[in-house]
């Protein structure tokens, strides 16, 4: 593989390939530094490589933190693999940009992933580097969506887990991790509370929490939506990316894989300008980009975007950093919107999306209707989640019809008002 | 006044090895201050040259971080808990 060692962020050391996190002589994160230079000889073959690869994310293993590359075949023992994440469908949206006077708009539908979220890409890297150090139990601290995936893949791994999440979470989510005999805690608390109690925990359980002391690996697993969206495009950039942003780890190592490609001449165009996207009841990064500062307040969360949920961003500095660098932004729209943007999406492209999508999609109808995005800008807007994981968010927001079953109670009662026309 | 200060794993080997330290102090700062006068090696892990605290450095007092109180000026109880950890993203 390419990973040479971890580097802290802050100020540079290394640190061995093992399962910290936190840089012990600046408390900076530790990030994984690789070595790509054997890759850079015959791009077109790397192309090919890729392209032959397996329908997921492991077709980019060379740019993953895995000592073994592809953790085994399928077949016998393909329950060593775990499940496939990635490759999700990358949907050209015309309806929705001709709704919202835009060129071309593309959706990434990581609601197609065997969780439902785009986390399966995150827990499957995370988890195949704790199988290489020889953990047993994997666990983590959720908004809900790697809850899932965690439980999921421990399942699908034959490992252990626990998960934690905030008591208040909703049902689906909740009924979608206890399914696969994970070890389900449900804390009093906001999801800061549970990652509070989850680092505490990582320092005193062996256990490979993946979003905690597993973070570098596990991170690295978002770059690949990056790969995948720049793949789809025919090995291009996009100009533009939307987003959501809730610890702005997602964000930037979006931006990261596409650099990463950039780099080695394996793609053309720029880094695109990136548009994070939060809900208003929790917006500490889009807070700190409007008031123009590099660090981010924390706030209590209030919102029903409840996957960003996350009060106390740590990524967040590098968040406001990209968004500067790349010539984006950091939008916030209110609830109300959020329930807007999912029936958006859903109505122009057929793809039902969790809160975290309609945040990303009112956001991209902001920037429209403010000019910010044009007809001639060729956008992805990252769809993280599953609609029917939050389906509270679009009770009451359509009406139906309730007939007898009958013909003429079709005719007289359902049909002229379907048609929008009226009985004379 | 008597305070309980929790120290990351990341942080023991800079405190003895302590997991935890009783030190006294009314406010944050003092705290920390205290902390810094038994572990001088903790001081530039979790300050930055001008005495501010790091930005991945999070500090709660009885489970509340000190960014929704007063910062550094935050009041600690007698027999409260300060507890220092580092920042981690990803939900």
């Amino acid at each position: 593989m390419g990973a040479t060692n971890l580097g802290c962020r802050e100020c540079g050391a290394a640190y061995e390939l093992d399962a910290s996190y936190v840089c012990s002589r600046c408390f900076g994160p530790l990030e994984v530094v690789y070595d790509h230079t054997e890759l850079t000889t015959d791009v077109a073959e790397l192309r090919r490589r890729i392209q032959g690869g397996p329908q997921n994310i492991w077709r980019y293993s060379d740019f993953l933190p895995v000592l073994d590359g592809q953790p085994g075949p399928s077949g016998r023992v393909s329950s060593r693999a775990g499940l496939p994440a990635g490759c999700t469908p990358l949907i050209r949206a015309d309806r929705l940009a001709e709704r919202l006077g835009l060129g071309e708009v593309w959706v990434k539908n990581d609601a197609a992933n065997p969780t439902h979220s785009f986390k399966d890409r995150v827990v499957s890297v995370a988890a195949a580097r704790a199988r290489e150090l020889g953990f047993e139990v994997l666990a983590c601290a959720s908004t809900g969506n790697l809850a899932n995936s965690v439980a999921a893949n421990a399942a699908a791994l034959g490992l252990e887990s626990y998960v934690f999440i905030p008591a208040d979470l909703e049902e689906q989510k909740i009924l979608a991790t206890g399914v696969y005999g994970t070890n389900l805690v449900k804390v009093r608390g906001n999801y800061d509370d549970v990652n509070r109690l989850c680092t505490e925990l990582s320092g005193e359980r062996d256990w490979a929490f993946v979003n905690v002391n597993l973070r570098p690996y596990y991170a690295e697993g978002s770059k690949t939506l990056a790969y995948e969206i720049a793949e789809q495009l025919g090995w291009e950039t996009p100009d533009r990316i939307v987003a959501p942003v809730a610890s702005g780890s997602l964000y930037t190592k979006i931006a990261k894989g596409f650099r990463e490609f950039l780099d080695l001449g394996l793609i053309t165009g720029d880094v695109p300008a990136m548009h994070g996207a939060q809900a208003q009841g929790c917006s500490p990064v889009a807070q700190a980009w409007d008031g123009g500062h590099d660090v981010c307040r924390p706030v209590k969360p209030d919102t029903i975007a409840k996957s960003l949920a996350i009060g106390n961003p740590a990524d967040g500095p590098y968040a406001l950093e990209l968004a500067r660098t790349s010539g984006g932004s950091i939008e916030a729209v209110t609830d109300d919107e959020v329930r807007d943007g999912i029936r958006l999406l859903a109505e122009t492209t057929g793809v039902f999306t969790e809160t975290a999508g309609g945040v990303t999609t009112a956001t991209l109808a902001k920037l429209a209707a403010e000019g910010t995005i044009g007809s001639g800008d060729r956008v992805v807007l990252v769809i993280t989640g599953e609609g029917l994981k939050t389906l509270d968010a679009v009770r009451g927001t359509f009406e139906s019809f309730e007939i007898d079953a009958s013909f003429d109670a079709f005719e007289t009662e359902v049909e002229p008002i379907a048609s929008g026309l009226r009985v004379a | 006044m008597s305070v309980v200060v929790k120290i990351p794993t990341q942080l023991r080997a800079s405190a003895g090895g302590e997991a935890s330290v009783d030190v006294s102090g009314t406010t944050v700062a003092e705290v920390l201050d205290a902390l810094f006068e038994r572990h001088a090696e903790l001081r530039e892990r979790l300050c930055d040259e001008s005495g501010d605290l790091r930005r991945f450095v999070n500090v709660y007092v009885g489970g509340e971080d000190i960014r929704f109180g007063a910062a550094l000026q935050t009041p600690v109880a007698d027999g409260a808990e300060v507890q220092i950890l580092p920042a981690v993203a990803g939900g």
